[in-house]
């Protein structure tokens, strides 16, 4: 018997008698008989301390950002974790709940919810926000879906090529059984001005994201007028860092804003869990995906909160639903409110400024290193380095110094050549900073 | 008591600010004035780091949770989550490694993968694993483009019919819709399980597959289940297994071995990742080896000198989300695993069998069964009770709460009226259920004798029953200090 089962032998003897049968077997007699009771070929048992050893013995073979120095983003960013969020996270109440259906016990989680809603709108400008999606990602690809539901009739997506590759192949895999065309990102080095120029009255909704995959920061205004003119929609996809100091999707009027909600202190994760972060207006509210929470009363006129507008979702509505989306990302979702509240309106502008101004230190010296280019534009905290080797090679060398160098760009962008994206948060200290540029300098 | 916890705007000071963070040790950039966000950011809360906490505890303390109660949400095994578990999940190694860093760099949760998809695959009798799908829902997407896909694949292109029983949960048939295939819903027989003339009749050369759910939910076991993966070939479709309810048969059938060609798990259900308040979850799936070509990637796979790379099945239908998948839960998933082996995992499966029995024959004289039968790891039972007037199942779950339980799941699957649908898993002792089992009666005898006592229900939990029309016809979605005052004020 495991330390996970509380049933004893003569309590088990008890239970089976009271139902009325005399062993457990019995209970599987529905189960076709030459299929019954499969060996499972598992290896055996561990005690704690055994899986403890294994565990870290794993661990231990994976690089992280206590060992190596990191300059890899691309769509995963080394950001500060304040140490208070997992304390919040690692209380029961909240981690080994599930989605609030009884708000007269759930009031904890509802109420987290609400506020990351509030939070994510005040950092957004924007009129909503659900209660997240699985991560950036699929809540673009999600806006796409809703784009078409408030568009009705139109075939046609388009994407700019800026928008992170992975996020562009989610959205064709999401895509792929809807018979709609998704176009404006084939061509390498396209701009979003080509994109736009393919919106037309068959296009529901234009993707665009800023800063983009490759860093640099766009000045959208104007566009949503464009895009609007045509019946179609805007998404602007955010990196909610940057949000402390520059330009909210609601300034550039975007309808959908979605946004990777992991720099909010969820940590890198070797990929996850992280958060999809949506928010549109409040005229498509019964369009989005998702779940939502509102305020009411109870019968004693209690503020409480509670899952509302919920004729969208699939338990409701089964195929007709807004999206087949039940678990979420909730508890994320409560470590980005956490990590929101602890940094405060000071905290997100200091935050966005350390990666700005470290980023262009780090760019500026490598700019001044023989044989290095970097790509022309506004960014933010990445950008792209133009390397006189492979970067395989690059970051072959930069390992053996404990360091982890930037996005190796061949295989998405062969065009550009010897082409490395580089990420500098507010972790990359001045020293570490040095430091890459002083091994980069080593190549040319 | 007065629990009120203000939202957290209200309990902002300009000023403060709640973290220590790195000064800047770099020379200013010049900004991008054009860029600039125009708006002061005012409406953004600033407390300090004790403020917050302090919070985020109190209004945690606003919650149920399997922690603290039983917690019977029937579909969705609520198992404890392994105290373990959040220790090695957060090991530097995995929780601070970067996804895209070199394979070489990631050899230690590469490995972890490696093992997860080849245990998960020995568990159901499956080929393959793609651990990349972030929830169940997920999984069924990723199941049913890959139907589309293979179908495609061999030039059979007039599939578009997904068969989904009247009892399925309702990502079932949203799923379907979101692949663009149509749902024929299938009708269930008297002892609960698929109509087989119902199925018989539907099935046709446009069957893309038929997504079941073995253990059903209604908790039996679909016995003639062989019968059901044959006709469905036979037809040309595959046969997509709903994992929800997994937790009742480790051990005691393989879904790959009975006929399913794909199937999800919810490691949040079966395997005890923690469900979060709604998730992170994880959904991965598994399939046969005619499926696996379409799996969505990265996979891990072994090299011939012993170290684990990632590759993209050939003819994959693409990514599901960003990554890997959801890393974290995995981990916890592997820890369980090994923790358990065979052995235990089948224990798993026969205590949460014999739990929800005992539960079913120790009610079922008040609560009506939805079907007599030996149920599997759950129970669905009535809320009608003979000779109660005007009492409806949500009653009977809110009054449940005032007897320090959390309801189980209500009102699903939806052809059963007034379902209680009641899964204490393998956690519960037969204290806690012998105490359920007592509330429950107790209840029943209220019903017909105080009925108002459950119509006032719950009246010891932070609020009492909320006036749900009211949130949906004044929305209020987001903090609105006139809104909030007023509410406050009508007091
Ligand atoms: C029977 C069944 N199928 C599918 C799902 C969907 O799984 P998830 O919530 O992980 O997306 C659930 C979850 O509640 C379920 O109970």
């Amino acid at each position: 018997m495991s330390h996970y089962i509380s049933i004893t032998a003569t309590e088990r003897a008890e239970m089976l008698k009271a139902i009325g049968i005399a062993s457990t077997d019995d209970m599987f007699v529905d189960v076709p008989e030459a299929w019954r009771f499969p060996a499972l070929d598992l290896p055996a048992p561990m005690s704690e301390p055994e899986l403890v050893r294994a565990l870290l013995e794993r661990s231990n073979k994976n690089a992280h950002v206590h060992t190596h120095s990191i300059f890899l983003g691309a769509g995963a960013y080394n950001h500060f974790v304040p140490t208070a969020i997992d304390q919040i996270l690692r209380r029961g109440e909240y981690y080994t709940s599930y989605t609030p259906y009884q708000p007269e016990i759930s009031q904890g989680t509802l109420q987290a919810i609400f506020e990351y809603q509030s939070m994510i709108c005040s950092l957004t400008g924007m009129e909503i926000a659900n209660a997240s999606h699985y991560d950036g990602a699929t809540a673009l690809a999600e806006a796409a879906i809703m784009a078409l539901n408030v568009t009705r009739n139109r075939r046609k997506i388009v994407v700019a090529r800026s928008v992170n590759p992975q996020y562009r192949a989610v959205l064709r895999t999401y895509l792929q059984g809807l018979d709609i065309e998704v176009v404006g990102d084939e061509t390498p080095g396209s701009s979003i001005d080509d994109a736009l120029a393919l919106v037309d009255k068959q296009t529901a909704l234009l993707i665009v994201q800023s800063p983009d995959f490759f860093g640099r920061m766009h000045d959208l205004r104007g566009l949503a007028d464009k895009v609007q003119a045509q019946g179609a929609l805007l998404c602007v996809h955010f990196d909610p860092i940057a949000l402390g100091l520059f330009q909210t999707p609601a300034e550039v009027g975007a309808d959908i804003a979605t946004a990777e909600g992991q720099p909010l202190g969820l940590g890198l994760n070797f990929g996850g869990p992280y958060l999809g972060i949506f928010t549109t207006r409040q005229k498509h509210v019964h369009k989005i995906a998702g779940r939502i929470v509102g305020v009411t009363k109870d019968v004693d006129g209690q503020l409480a909160y509670v899952l509302t507008l919920r004729a969208r979702e699939q338990d409701i509505r089964r195929e007709r639903a807004t999206s087949n989306i039940c678990t979420n990302q909730g508890l994320m979702a409560l470590a980005a409110t956490v990590y929101m509240s602890l940094m405060g309106r000071q905290g997100m502008r200091k935050v966005a400024e350390l990666c700005y101004h470290r980023a262009h230190y780090a760019a500026e010296a490598i700019a001044r290193l023989p044989g290095y280019q970097v790509e022309p534009g506004t960014f933010f905290k990445e950008f792209v380095v133009h390397c006189p080797r492979p970067v395989a090679e690059i970051n072959a060398a930069l390992r053996e110094h404990q360091m982890i160098g930037g996005y190796d760009l061949a295989e998405d962008e062969p065009t550009l050549g010897n082409a490395m994206l580089l990420a500098v948060t507010e972790m990359n200290s001045k020293a570490e900073i040095d430091r890459l540029v002083e091994l980069l300098g080593q190549f040319d | 008591m007065d629990t009120y916890e203000p939202h957290i705007y209200e309990l902002s000071a300009l000023g403060k600010h709640g973290t220590n963070l790195p000064r800047l040790d770099v020379p200013e950039a010049a900004l991008p004035t054009a860029l600039l966000r125009q708006d002061g950011m005012n409406d953004f809360p600033e407390l300090t780091e004790p403020e917050v906490m302090r919070h985020y505890t109190r209004i945690s303390q606003r919650n149920a949770s399997p922690d603290t109660m039983m917690y019977p949400l029937g579909s969705c095994t609520m198992k404890a989550t392994p105290k373990l578990h959040e220790e090695v999940a957060r090991y530097a190694g995995f929780a601070a490694a970067h996804p895209l860093q070199d394979e070489s760099l990631s050899q230690g949760a590469l490995q972890l993968m490696y093992e997860l998809q080849d245990y998960l695959g020995e568990i159901s009798g499956f080929e393959a694993v793609s651990l990349q799908p972030a929830a169940g829902a997920q999984g069924e997407f990723t199941g049913i483009l890959a139907f589309r896909a293979y179908h495609l694949d061999r030039g059979d292109d007039d599939r578009t019919e997904v068969l989904v029983p009247n009892a399925a949960h309702g990502t079932n048939p949203a799923t379907a819709a979101m692949v663009g295939l149509k749902v024929v819903e299938l009708k269930s027989d008297a002892r609960g399980n698929v109509d087989m003339d119902d199925l018989r009749a539907k099935l046709s050369p446009r069957t893309a597959g038929l997504m079941l759910t073995n253990p059903n939910t209604l908790g039996l076991f679909e016995d003639q289940i062989v019968e059901i993966c044959q006709l469905v070939h036979d037809a040309g479709g595959l046969m997509y297994g709903d994992g929800a309810n997994f937790n009742a048969i480790l051990g005691i059938a393989k879904p790959g071995e009975l006929g399913f060609d794909f199937m999800h798990y919810n490691l949040h259900k079966t395997f005890t990742t923690p469900h979060g308040g709604g998730g992170p979850g994880s959904g991965a799936v598994g399939c046969t080896a005619e499926l696996a070509p379409f799996l969505p990637g990265p996979r891990v796979r072994q090299t011939a000198s012993g170290s684990y790379e990632l590759f993209t099945p050939e003819k994959s239908i693409g990514r599901m989300k960003a990554f890997h998948g959801n890393f974290a839960m995995l981990v916890r998933a592997w820890t369980y695993i090994r923790t358990l082996g065979a052995a235990g995992l089948r224990e798993v499966s026969e205590i949460a069998v014999l739990n929800a029995n005992y539960v079913r024959v120790k009610l079922k004289d008040l609560y009506p069964q939805a079907v007599d039968r030996i149920c599997m790891h759950e129970t669905v039972l009535k809320g009608q009770i003979a000779g109660a007037q005007g009492i409806r199942t949500l009653d009977i779950a809110k009054r449940l709460i005032d007897y320090g339980f959390h309801p189980p799941t209500v009102y699903f699957p939806l052809i059963v009226p007034e379902a209680l649908m009641i899964e204490p898993t393998e956690t519960e002792g037969k204290r806690t259920l012998d105490i359920f089992i007592q509330a429950m009666r107790d209840i029943a005898r209220e019903a017909v004798e105080t009925p108002d006592v459950l119509h006032d229900a719950p009246t010891t939990a932070p609020v009492r029953r909320l006036d749900e029309v009211r949130a949906a016809r004044q929305p209020i979605l987001r903090y609105n200090a006139a809104a909030f005052a007023q509410i406050l004020n009508e007091r």
